[in-house]
């Protein structure tokens, strides 16, 4: 990946090392061309397929959005969360309750549930910075197990229409646009999906994101060289938990519907196993792991129904010892392999 | 009246605290030898426990049963430690993590489909009208304090005065300068795998009367026992023994006065985390100073 910073660093060695980030052009332009296609291509699928397939695509995008929240906290900042489930609960019931108490349109209560989490993930995150590796699990798994209780919480079953949820409508195209309701809303979920993944990327390689990595690598150093560790720590835990939000609202709108059951710690675990399997620290992992979370427990059902829970445990152990690295670092084994094998002599 | 509830509550708490504490033991060993957290610790004890039931339903006695069932586990633990762990020592810590996630589903699933799902009565090693029971405390519930106990004295002299045992600890504690010196390494490794998997039977073997017996009845007692570990410090034995007990009776406590059964997880939880804040190595743990 590195060494592809090949033609824009003519000029000079030394303006090339302090602009690394931006001397990068021959790998942005292809980079770019293929990330179009990849666009293109998910356009297309909206007039291709529909109805059930379509909304499976919707959900995948949902959850691809989550786990690049997650992946920015577990892998580029290294804090491990075992509750994300509460953020994608969180977005999903914010976007339930305004649409349903104050009728607000769903473009707006999509981002106002990520403004939450990120107000919710920040003050969790706070206090949490005192609790590092096996007791930020704990506390994370903690906020994973107590979210879906307190959604059935009497007293706030006003709200939250306690056991029995929230029903949802899906969006109408705007403008008279020529589209079914299932096209429109994968449509406008890939779009957000787009500008968060850019977002992602572009915070990753700025100032901010090398902070962050640096705090993953070695706290401490990362201190003495004038990073506010505290401020990072916490502020990525809320962008973090933003990130899910929304792809918590976009899926509960996907699903029409919101209940608490839809939230257990089965689903923090499963966002946890999509990181891993796509790869950690990496953002484009987030679409395989995905489809993982997604399709393999359907599959696992179709091999064995008696024992489709052996079967996925079985399919993602043998996943971790083939790719320890998950997806995203198989390819790029593959990819250095390749490399090195074109610098051999012939 | 309020006084004998509150003495009630504190005993049963005592002595499921007992149970936590069996685990948090086990959790706190694989994490000495191995800086893992077993998260599939809960339901290996669970299979365990039905393999004892399955021993114990083909007529052997229960004695009997209960050794050979600790021994199996002993097996399985050292097994899986082999041939399951031992080839990801070079993976990322959160793949391991993931592979323990996928062998708390194998396990689940397994039992499931072995021995079916419907909820089993299993025996009590304790009668019921023993001398040592009393009105505050049924004999299984001082069966499981006085179980627990032996297990940690056990435990206790095996890693102080064994040499066994101290060549456990020194592999755990500098893998390096260990293999330097002769030990074998990946046999400690094993070594404390299999203990882990023999204590957890025996936590299982204790819990089951109580809970019952079917593939769920671990979940929430590998929460407490995590709790726990942690809220003890998770390096160090004595403070999961603590912290076992500690949690058992807090989540009594909290379930008896201040929420039902429903919330009582949620309280209980947030409380340890309270706890942690404070105390961020746990209450016995040792705050590791760093070298820069």
């Amino acid at each position: 990946m590195q060494n592809m910073t090949t033609t824009s660093t003519t000029s000079s060695t030394a303006s090339s090392v302090i602009s690394a980030g931006a001397a990068t052009t021959s790998r942005s332009y292809l980079g770019l061309a293929g990330i179009l296609v990849l666009l293109a291509l998910a356009i297309a699928l909206a007039f291709m397929v529909k109805g059930y397939v379509l909304f499976q695509a919707t959900m995948l995008l949902s959850y691809a959005i989550a786990l690049v929240g997650l992946n920015l906290l577990t892998g580029y900042n290294g804090q491990i969360s075992l509750g994300h489930g509460a953020f994608f609960a969180i977005g999903a019931y914010t976007v339930g309750v305004l649409m349903d108490k104050a009728s607000t349109p769903y473009w707006l209560a999509v981002p106002v549930g990520g403004i939450v989490c990120l107000a919710a993930g920040y003050a969790f995150g706070r206090p949490a910075l005192k609790l590092q590796g096996l007791y930020l699990a704990l506390a994370t798994f903690a906020l994973g197990v107590v979210t879906p209780q307190l959604l059935k919480y009497k007293h706030l079953e006003h709200w939250t229409g306690g056991v029995g949820g929230i029903v949802l409508t899906k969006p109408e195209a705007p403008f008279g646009l020529p589209l079914t309701a299932d096209q429109w809303f994968y449509l406008f979920t890939l779009a957000v999906a787009a500008v968060l993944m850019w977002l992602a990327r572009n915070l990753i390689d700025s100032g901010t994101g090398r902070a962050i990595r640096a705090i993953r690598d070695h706290e401490m150093a990362a201190e003495s060289m004038g990073v506010d560790n505290r401020h990072y720590k916490s502020m990525t835990f809320g962008i973090s938990a933003a990130f899910t939000g929304i792809g918590g609202g976009l899926s509960a709108l996907a699903v029409q519907f919101v209940s608490p059951d839809s939230f257990t710690m089965f689903l923090s675990i499963s966002l946890l196993v999509g990181v891993v399997v796509g790869g950690v620290g990496t953002l484009w992992g987030a679409a395989f792991g995905a489809a993982f979370i997604m399709f393999v427990p359907n599959m696992a059902e179709k091999v064995s129904k008696d024992a489709a829970w052996g079967v996925y445990g079985v399919v993602l152990i043998l996943f971790i010892f083939v790719m320890p690295g998950g997806v995203m670092g198989l390819l790029a084994k593959v990819k250095s392999s390749l490399a090195r094998r074109k610098d051999l002599p012939v | 009246m309020m006084m004998e509830t509150f003495v009630q509550q504190l005993m049963a708490g005592l002595s499921t605290g007992g149970i936590y504490a069996c685990l948090a033991l086990a959790l706190v060993m694989i994490y000495q030898a191995t800086h893992h957290v077993n998260f599939a610790q809960g339901e290996m004890a669970m299979f365990s426990t039905f393999i004892a039931w399955a021993l114990i339903q083909a007529g052997l006695p229960y004695w009997v049963a209960f050794g050979a069932t600790v021994v199996i586990s002993f097996g399985m633990g050292a097994v899986l430690e082999f041939a399951v762990i031992r080839p990801l020592h070079k993976a990322p810590e959160l793949s391991v993590v993931v592979v323990f996630i996928g062998l708390l589903m194998v396990f689940h699933s397994l039992a499931g489909w072995i021995f079916g799902t419907q909820i089993k009565e299993f025996p009590s090693p304790f009668p019921k009208d023993a001398w040592f029971g009393g009105s505050m405390m049924s004999p299984h519930q001082v069966g499981t304090i006085f179980v627990a106990m032996c297990i940690v004295a056990l435990l206790f002299t095996f890693f102080r005065f064994t040499t066994l045992g101290l060549t456990m600890r020194a592999a755990a504690q500098n893998p390096g300068s260990s293999r330097l010196l002769g030990i074998r390494v990946g046999r400690m490794l094993m070594l404390g795998w299999g203990l882990a998997g023999a204590i957890g039977a025996v936590a299982g073997m204790m819990v089951a009367p109580v809970v019952f017996l079917d593939p769920g009845m671990m979940t929430g007692v590998l929460i407490y026992a995590f709790a726990g570990a942690l809220i003890g410090g998770i390096d160090n034995p004595v403070g999961a023994i603590l912290g076992g007990f500690l949690v058992g009776v807090l989540e009594n406590l909290i379930g008896t006065y201040i929420v039902g059964t429903e919330l009582k997880l949620s309280v209980a939880l947030v409380l340890i985390i309270v706890v942690l804040v404070v105390r961020p190595a746990g209450l016995l743990g040792r705050h590791i100073v760093q070298r820069v």
